[in-house]
C-alpha cells in the first residue's frame, strides 16, 4: 500500500532507534507525550516501544475523543435514542461506551434502534431512505472529524432535509493540551502533536506550547516510522536545547491547516463557554454547539435531553490515565474488574483508549517479549 | 433542552460500577481461599498487576449481561463464555468438553464425528456463494478438521413467510452442487416457516455425520512447544465479500468468498504426513481466535510473524479503510494446521498440492511461555499480544 | 477515530462535483471532496480519507524527501554497520 508500507520499513525503524538512543544524555530520563490516541494505537499495535531504549517514557495523552466523553452525555445520547421514531446513528467505537445505565450495545439488544456507520453521509443517507423517521447523528471526535460533521450539516440543509440533526460532543485539542500543560502532576519534555487533527488546524496553534512553556513539539504521521522519526526530531531539539514546533507530517498536514475545513466549522458551529471532559473536569472553550442559524440540526434543540451529570465512578481512574499520570497497568481496575468485556471506563472501551491498547497489544512484560522475539 | 450544568445538585452515580467492583472483590476472596502462587521476590509492581489479570481471565465464566447481544454471536470472548458458563455448565459431559469443532464418538466400535451448525448470513447471496453452499461446506468442514470423512448432512430450513420460491430454488440448487462436490449426501431434513419480519428470508440449520478412518487423535490442546502453524491460504475473504455486500458502506472491490469444502485438502494432508495435531477451520472471529484457542486449551503460547500471514491486497485495503484487522475476519475456506515441527515441510508440500491450498504458509510456532498468550511479531519487528476480541466487527458472516 | 487512509483519487462523478471514486489498494469507494474546494484534487493524485471525506492532499514531493531522509537513515546505518564489521583496533 502506498503511503503506508514504506513508512512501516523494519531496518530503517532499527537505524532510528539507534540515532535516537544516540542522543539520549546518560542517566537522564525522557518523557514524551504523545497527545493523540490515534499514536498510543500505533504505538501498541506495531510494538514500538521496542525500539525505544528504557530512558525514554511514551506518556499517552488525553486525544481519544471518545474517552474523554463523561457519562452524563452518553446517558443524554441514550435518552436521545429512546425517543419514538428516532434512528441514532454513531461511529463504531461509541457502541460500547457504557453510560450509567448500559452502552448502545446494550439498549441495541433491549430493541433501540441505532445502526452503526462509518461516515457521518451515511447518517444522512438514512435519513433520506426514512422520511417518517427522525434520524440524529451521535457527533464526535476533535478537529479532525468536525469538518466532516459540518459539511453533513451543511449538505442536509442544502437539501431542506426536515428529519436529520446531530448530538455535538466535538471537542477541541488545545485546550486539553493546555490542561495538561498546567498539570502540576507531570513533568514532560516533549510532545508528539496530532496528525490528523492538525491538517485541519495547521501547526500554529501549537506555537503557544514553545512559546510561553518552553516544549518542543513535533507534529506526527501516524506510521510506524513517522512516530519514530518523530521521537527522533524531538530528541535532536531537546539535545540541542531548542522548543520549537516542527512538521513531521508534512507530506499531509499543511502549517496553516485547512481553511475551508476550518469555516464550515466556523458556519455551522461555536465555541461552548466550557465543557465537562471525563477525568480533566470542566474545561472553558473546549467544545463544539451547534450555532443558531443551524438549530433545525441540533439535537439538543430538538429533542428534551436529561443533561444530568454523573460523577465518574470513584474506582476509574481513566482522568488520570488521560492525563497520562498513570499507567493503564497502575490503575487498580485494570485488567481486572475493568476489561474491554466488562469496560468500567472509556480508556478501556475505545480502540484507542491507552487501557485498550494496552490491554489487546501490550499486555507483556519486556522480558517476555525478549524471550518471544529472540533479541 | 439541555440545560449546561455546572454541576449544581449532587451528581448522579454509575450504581452498576459498585456492583461489579463488588462482584470482583469476592472473586478475588475465593482466588485467595484457594491459594494462589506466590510472587517471585523482586517483582516488579507491572508483573504483579499482569499476574492478577492472568488470574482474572483463568477463573469460571460468568455471564454478567441480563440479555443476549450481538457480541455473544461473534465467536470472541462473549461467546466463549456463553457456550462455558451457559452450555457447557449444563450438558456437562466429557464428551462436550473438548469444545471442538465436532464430537468425536464411539458407536458400536466405528468412530464417528458428529457436529451442527447453523447459518443466518445476511445477505443471502454474495459474490463467491450463498447461504445454501456456505451450510453445506462450513458443515463439511468441521467434520473434515476432526479429521473425519464426511458423509451425510441435514438440513433444516426455517423460512419467513413471504420469501420467494425461487430464491429457495437458487439456494438448494447450490446445495446439491456443493455436495456433489463434496461428496456428501444430503439425507434428511426438516421445514418450518415462521411470520412476516422473522428468520430474514431463510436461516438453515445442519448437522454432519462423518467417519475417522486413521489412528490420528486430532486435537488444539495436543499442540506442543516447537510445533508449526500452518494456514492454508489468504485470510479473511470471506467477512470482507459480505461486508461489502451488504451494500451499506458503498465499498467495491474484487473479493469474493472462499467458502469451499476442505476434505479434499485435509485428506492429501493426513496422507502425507502422520505428524499433524490439529486442524481448526476459521470461521468467525478468524485466525486469532484459532490462535487463541490453541493456547488456551493446550496451555501453550503462539507465537505467529504478520510479514508470513498471506492476504489478499484487497482485503487488506478494505480493511485498513475500516480500520479492521485482517486476523479477526472470518474465512470459509480455510484452514489452520498445527503440526509437529519436522512435519511441517511435509505438510506445507501436501497442502501447496492442492488447488485450495496454493498459497500455504507457516506462519509461526507454539511457544512454552507465555501460556495461553498469542504473540504477534509485527511486519514492524516489535511485538504485540493478538487477543479475543469481545464482539465481532462485522456480525451475521455466516 | 484518527484513522485516516491514503487513497488515489480515480474519477469524479458525474453531476456531483463534490464526489470522487478513489482507490486504495485495489478497493474503491465514493468519498466527498468538498473539504479541498480551494484545490480540488485531481484523478491520480492522492489524498488522506476520513470518515468518508478527503480532509487534505498527500504531496508527494513532501512524501519524496521524507523517504529520502529515511532512506538516508538506513543507509547511514548499513555503511556504520559495514565499516563496523570491518574495522579491526587491536
Amino acid at each position: 500500500m502506498r503511503f503506508v508500507d514504506e513508512f512501516r520499513d523494519a531496518d530503517t525503524a532499527h537505524a532510528l532507534s539507534a540515532k535516537i538512543t544516540a542522543l539520549c544524555e546518560p542517566g537522564r530520563q525522557y518523557k514524551l507525550m504523545e497527545v493523540c490516541g490515534g499514536h498510543t494505537h500505533t504505538i501498541y499495535k506495531h510494538g514500538l516501544e521496542d525500539y525505544l531504549p528504557e530512558q525514554i517514557t511514551l506518556v499517552h495523552g488525553p486525544g481519544c475523543p471518545v474517552c474523554v466523553i463523561p457519562m452524563g452525555r452518553v446517558d443524554d445520547a441514550m435518552a436521545l435514542a429512546s425517543e419514538p421514531d428516532v434512528i441514532m446513528t454513531s461511529f463504531g467505537d461509541m457502541m460500547r461506551v457504557p453510560g450509567s445505565h448500559g452502552s448502545f450495545f446494550d439498549a441495541k439488544a433491549h430493541g433501540t434502534d441505532i445502526r452503526m456507520v462509518y461516515s457521518p453521509l451515511d447518517s444522512l443517507k438514512i435519513a433520506r431512505k426514512n422520511p417518517d423517521k427522525r434520524v440524529v447523528f451521535m457527533a464526535i471526535g476533535f478537529e479532525t472529524t468536525a469538518p466532516s460533521t459540518a459539511m453533513t450539516v451543511l449538505r442536509a440543509a442544502a437539501e431542506g432535509l426536515t428529519n436529520f440533526s446531530i448530538f455535538c460532543n466535538h471537542v477541541t485539542i488545545v485546550p486539553a493540551i493546555k490542561a495538561i500543560l498546567d498539570s502540576p502532576d507531570l513533568r514532560l519534555d516533549g510532545f508528539l502533536g496530532p496528525g490528523h487533527v492538525s491538517t485541519v488546524i495547521g501547526c500554529r496553534p501549537y506555537e503557544f506550547i514553545a512559546r510561553d512553556y518552553g516544549k518542543p513539539v513535533v507534529v506526527a504521521g501516524f506510521e510506524p516510522l513517522d512516530i519514530l522519526q518523530s521521537i527522533y526530531m524531538l530528541m535532536l531539539q531537546l539535545s540541542e536545547g531548542r522548543a520549537e514546533i516542527e512538521n513531521q507530517y508534512s507530506r499531509v498536514v499543511p502549517w496553516n491547516g485547512n481553511t475551508v475545513a476550518l469555516k464550515a466549522i466556523g458556519q455551522t458551529m461555536e465555541l461552548r463557554p466550557y465543557f465537562e471532559w471525563r477525568g480533566l473536569g470542566f474545561i472553558s472553550h473546549s467544545a463544539l454547539k451547534v450555532r443558531e442559524d443551524y438549530a433545525a440540526f441540533d439535537a439538543e434543540r430538538l429533542f428534551s435531553v436529561p443533561g444530568v451529570r454523573v460523577a465518574d465512578p470513584k474506582a476509574c481512574q481513566c482522568g488520570e490515565v488521560l492525563k497520562g499520570v498513570l499507567k493503564p497497568w497502575e490503575c487498580k481496575v485494570f485488567g481486572t474488574a475493568c476489561t474491554p468485556e466488562t469496560p468500567i471506563g472509556t480508556c478501556m472501551v475505545s480502540p484507542e483508549g491507552a487501557c485498550a491498547a494496552y490491554y489487546n497489544y501490550g499486555r507483556l512484560t519486556r522480558q517476555r517479549v525478549k524471550e518471544a522475539s529472540g533479541t | 433542552m439541555t440545560a449546561d450544568q455546572g454541576g449544581g445538585a449532587g451528581p448522579a452515580q454509575a450504581g452498576w460500577v459498585a456492583e461489579a467492583l463488588r462482584v470482583h472483590e469476592q472473586e478475588e476472596q475465593q482466588h485467595e481461599r484457594r491459594g494462589s502462587p506466590q510472587p517471585l521476590p523482586g517483582t516488579v509492581r507491572e508483573e504483579l498487576v499482569l499476574e492478577r489479570i492472568d488470574r482474572a481471565r483463568r477463573s469460571r465464566p460468568r455471564i454478567k449481561e441480563d440479555r443476549i447481544t450481538m457480541s455473544h454471536g461473534a465467536g470472541g470472548k462473549a461467546t466463549q463464555t456463553l457456550i462455558e458458563a451457559m452450555f457447557l455448565s449444563e450438558f456437562s459431559n466429557p464428551l462436550l468438553e473438548p469444545l471442538e469443532d465436532a464430537a468425536r464418538l464411539n458407536v458400536g466400535g466405528a468412530r464417528l464425528a458428529l457436529t451442527t451448525d447453523s447459518f443466518v448470513v445476511s445477505p443471502l447471496f454474495f459474490p463467491g456463494g450463498n447461504i445454501g453452499d456456505l451450510a453445506v461446506n462450513g458443515t463439511v468442514n468441521d467434520l473434515a478438521t476432526s479429521g473425519a470423512t464426511p458423509l451425510y448432512l441435514s438440513a433444516g430450513f426455517i423460512l419467513e413467510e413471504g420469501f420467494e420460491v425461487a430464491e429457495l430454488g437458487r439456494i438448494v440448487a447450490s446445495m446439491k452442487q456443493a455436495a456433489t462436490a463434496a461428496a456428501v449426501q444430503i439425507v434428511t431434513g426438516d421445514t418450518k416457516v415462521v411470520e412476516r419480519g422473522k428468520a430474514d428470508g431463510c436461516y438453515i440449520n445442519t448437522a454432519g455425520v462423518g467417519v475417522i478412518e486413521h489412528d490420528l487423535d486430532l486435537g488444539v490442546a495436543y499442540a506442543q512447544p516447537g510445533d508449526a502453524i500452518i494456514v492454508s491460504g489468504p485470510i479473511g475473504d470471506h467477512g470482507v465479500t459480505i461486508m461489502l455486500a451488504r451494500g451499506e458502506l458503498d465499498i467495491e472491490a474484487d473479493v469474493i468468498s472462499d467458502t469451499a469444502p476442505l476434505n479434499g485438502l485435509v485428506a492429501g494432508l493426513l496422507a502425507a504426513t502422520d505428524g499433524v495435531r490439529a486442524l481448526r477451520d476459521a470461521t468467525r472471529g478468524g485466525v486469532a481466535t484459532i490462535l487463541n484457542e490453541i493456547a488456551k486449551s493446550a496451555g501453550v503460547g503462539v507465537l505467529v510473524n504478520e510479514n508470513d500471514i498471506p492476504v489478499r491486497t484487497e482485503v487488506r485495503g478494505a480493511c485498513e479503510l475500516l480500520g479492521i484487522d485482517p486476523m479477526y475476519v472470518a474465512c470459509e475456506g480455510r484452514l489452520v494446521a498445527v503440526t509437529a515441527p519436522e512435519a511441517a515441510d511435509q505438510a506445507l508440500a501436501a497442502l501447496r498440492a492442492h488447488p485450495l491450498g496454493e498459497r500455504a504458509a507457516v506462519i509461526g510456532h507454539v511457544t512454552a511461555d507465555p501460556p495461553g498468550l498469542v504473540q504477534l511479531k509485527t511486519a514492524f519487528g516489535g511485538t504485540r499480544i493478538v487477543d479475543l476480541l469481545v464482539g465481532d466487527p462485522l456480525p451475521r458472516i455466516c | 477515530m484518527c484513522l485516516g487512509i491514503p487513497g488515489e483519487v480515480i474519477e469524479f462523478l458525474p453531476d456531483q462535483p463534490d464526489l470522487a471514486r478513489v482507490d486504495v489498494s485495489g478497493v474503491r469507494r465514493v468519498i466527498n471532496i468538498g473539504l479541498l474546494a480551494d484545490d480540488p484534487p485531481k484523478p491520480g493524485e492522492w489524498v488522506l480519507i476520513h470518515v468518508g471525506f478527503a480532509l487534505s492532499k498527500i504531496d508527494e514531493d513532501e512524501a519524496a524527501s521524507a523517504m529520502q531522509f529515511l532512506e538516508g537513515i538506513g543507509q547511514a546505518y548499513d555503511d556504520e554497520l559495514a565499516a563496523l564489521a570491518e574495522s579491526r583496533i587491536e
